[in-house]
């Protein structure tokens, strides 16, 4: 009975729990709540993303008001991919994180902080299953609303100017998508991107079509931190509270970056001449630089978050150049580094969230000695750590398996890229190892300083579900390496239909 | 090319850019946030402008009009304003934040407080 509505459920389950978890003031209720809801459409998602493999589509209308006039949900295989990735972050990050958040956050602001949360859920899933321009736009902006407020949540005052910057340069860059589906609406009459990709055949060629295709590809840039417009990131996620940083690097900038290749290839490639090779020469360029400076000032950087922050800049650069590829394996590749990076990184964080609960702090001398302390948590952590590099055996390495084969089809240039991935890859072992390095051979950090602001190294009182998550997300990180069978078909078929079009 | 016929566009391309700039230029958070408000309503006017026909009236069938205005448009920036209006809500919060944490709302300030 519930099937056909499920891609309205994944965005109404968070959207009506966000209010009522306000209410909710006794300790810990909140939180429980919160975790529920995103339990809930973990589950939807997963029958949803089972439902669409094979190249079906799940379309969804709104109050039964038939498309284009009324409002369409449209959950497709790339979709699906996304909607897995965004729930399962969120209920990791919340089901592991818990009493570090408790920690973070005065207990009258936490039922505020899981109520944006729950919003941020919401604008997340609503950008994945919509299919209607404008309805993206709004999701976004509910998404960005929220994100900040999770970001600002915590005890760090370095996060509220960090936050400032995100709220500046993330509301430019979603009016420069307003400017550009209003360019596209003006010429075209229609916001429904099925519709749009019909009749924007008539005007290809002039020249709002051309400023709407900058502009809606700038402003997403922005807001997918591609390089060079990712400034805003590593302060926003090095000053976040831990939990808020292992959901967030875990899905915001990918969602937005879904949107970019769902508007580029679909819309844009398959209808506007030349604009395939305009994308690849202008994009590419940016990843390789971004995959370079990303990894390269992260081997320099000497706080853990921001360390991690800066990768999180590389591997974005890793999704886009297999997109700027613009072949069915290339963008294989980036979608599915889109899943694997999530995994990787999304347990990192949480490691960090582990550490930082028995440590005074995450710079990579304060975490000195942490491999003795917390042995297990610590293994979880290089296990990721291992995935974010790509050895085998891990779902890091398909992905760039994938990338490697999809640049080598692209002769001389190819082998450039391989080059540029291989170098990146090298420079992912040199940081990975230094977290590795003063974790397992540093002297104890805090054993030299006064015991007064020692803080208690007990973890196993902190909390036993965050260690247990861990190795959950450590373990997929594992499994998907080795038996790699859902995302793999799904992100092929997301590959085949973003490219259905193109010779 | 007709450029007084489409002043409303370069209306809107000044605005635009009167927002843009006082984002980048101005180290002031508060005068930042007024940029940025700019910056949305050029967006807002540009959208609105693109609805109106030559002549056209509000589209309620009755007597004698038969020219109509596309409505959606309006419909959509009255959806933007209030995303406008949040954003700008949430900005003046953390102004407040800020000044609170830093004492100071200009933006060298701030940074030469965290610097290490």
């Amino acid at each position: 009975m519930l099937a056909p509505h499920l891609p309205m459920l994944q965005v109404v389950v968070p959207l009506l729990m966000a209010p009522f978890v306000v209410l909710l003031r006794p300790r810990g209720l909140a939180w429980a709540a919160a975790t529920m809801a995103s339990l809930m459409a973990f589950a939807i998602a997963i029958v949803l993303a089972l439902s669409v493999v094979g190249d079906a589509t799940l379309t969804y209308r709104v109050g039964g008001w038939m498309a284009p006039y009324g409002i369409e949900l449209r959950v497709d295989a790339f979709g699906a991919l996304l909607l897995l990735v965004i729930t399962g972050a969120s209920s990791m990050a919340l089901l592991g994180g818990q009493r570090s958040l408790e920690r973070a956050l005065p207990p009258t602001r936490e039922p505020y902080y899981f109520s944006a949360w729950l919003l941020a859920l919401t604008g997340f899933v609503g950008i994945a299953v919509s299919a209607d321009a404008f309805n993206i736009f709004v999701f976004m902006e509910v998404s960005s609303l929220a994100s900040y407020v999770l970001i600002a949540g915590g005890p760090d005052r370095r996060a509220l100017s960090a936050v400032f910057k995100y709220l500046i340069m993330g509301t430019v860059g979603a009016t420069f998508y307003l400017v550009g589906i209003g360019l596209v609406y003006m010429m075209t009459g229609t916001l429904n991107l099925a519709d749009m990709a019909g009749r924007i055949e008539a005007v290809a060629d002039t020249r709002p079509m051309i400023v709407a295709a900058g502009f809606i590809t700038v402003g997403l840039a922005l807001k997918a931190a591609i390089f060079p417009l990712h400034i805003w990131l590593p302060n926003a996620y090095a000053y976040a509270p831990h939990v808020t940083t292992a959901f967030l690097a875990a899905c915001a900038t990918k969602v937005a970056l879904y949107v970019l290749l769902r508007f580029d290839f679909l819309i844009l490639q398959q209808h506007l001449s030349g604009h395939a090779f305009q994308f690849a020469g202008y994009l590419m360029p940016l990843a390789v630089l971004g995959i370079l400076v990303g990894s390269g000032v992260a081997m320099f950087e000497r706080d853990l978050k921001r360390l991690l922050a800066f990768s999180s800049v590389a591997q974005i650069g890793y999704m886009l150049l297999g997109a700027s590829l613009v072949s069915v394996s290339g963008l294989h590749a980036a979608i599915l580094h889109m899943f694997n990076h999530a995994l990787a990184k999304g347990g990192l964080f949480l490691a960090v969230a582990a550490f930082a609960a028995v440590t005074s702090g995450w710079r990579l001398e304060q975490i000195g000695g942490i491999a003795r302390t917390m042995p297990w948590t610590f293994a979880a952590f290089v296990v990721c750590g291992l995935s974010l590099i790509g050895v085998p055996g891990t779902a890091g390495f398909l992905s760039k398996w994938y990338l490697v084969t999809a640049a080598l089809e692209h002769g001389a240039l190819g082998i450039a890229l391989v080059c540029v991935i291989l170098l990146s890859s090298l420079m992912a072992v040199a940081y990975v190892w230094r977290m590795v390095e003063s974790a397992c051979f540093a002297p104890d950090f805090d054993a030299e300083t006064d015991a007064d602001s020692t803080p208690n190294r007990d973890f196993a009182a902190f909390s036993h579900l965050l260690p247990t998550i861990l190795w959950i997300v450590a373990l997929a990180n594992l499994y998907f390496g080795l038996a790699n069978a859902l995302p793999l078909e799904l992100a092929k078929s997301a590959a085949r239909t973003l490219l259905g079009g193109l010779p | 090319m007709d450029i007084l016929g489409l002043y409303h566009y370069w209306v809107f391309a000044v605005l635009l850019m009167t927002g843009f700039y006082a984002i980048v230029a101005k180290p002031n958070l508060i005068k930042k946030l007024i940029g940025l408000s700019l910056f949305q309503s050029a967006v807002f006017l540009c959208y609105i402008t693109f609805g109106k026909l030559a002549g056209g009236t509000a589209p309620i069938v009755g007597k004698g009009a038969e020219l109509f205005s596309s409505p959606l448009p309006q419909v959509l920036i009255l959806t933007a304003i209030v995303v406008s209006i949040s954003t700008t809500a949430l900005g003046l919060a953390l102004v407040l934040r800020i000044k609170e944490a830093y004492g100071s709302i200009e933006e060298d300030e701030i940074q030469e407080q965290d610097a290490p």
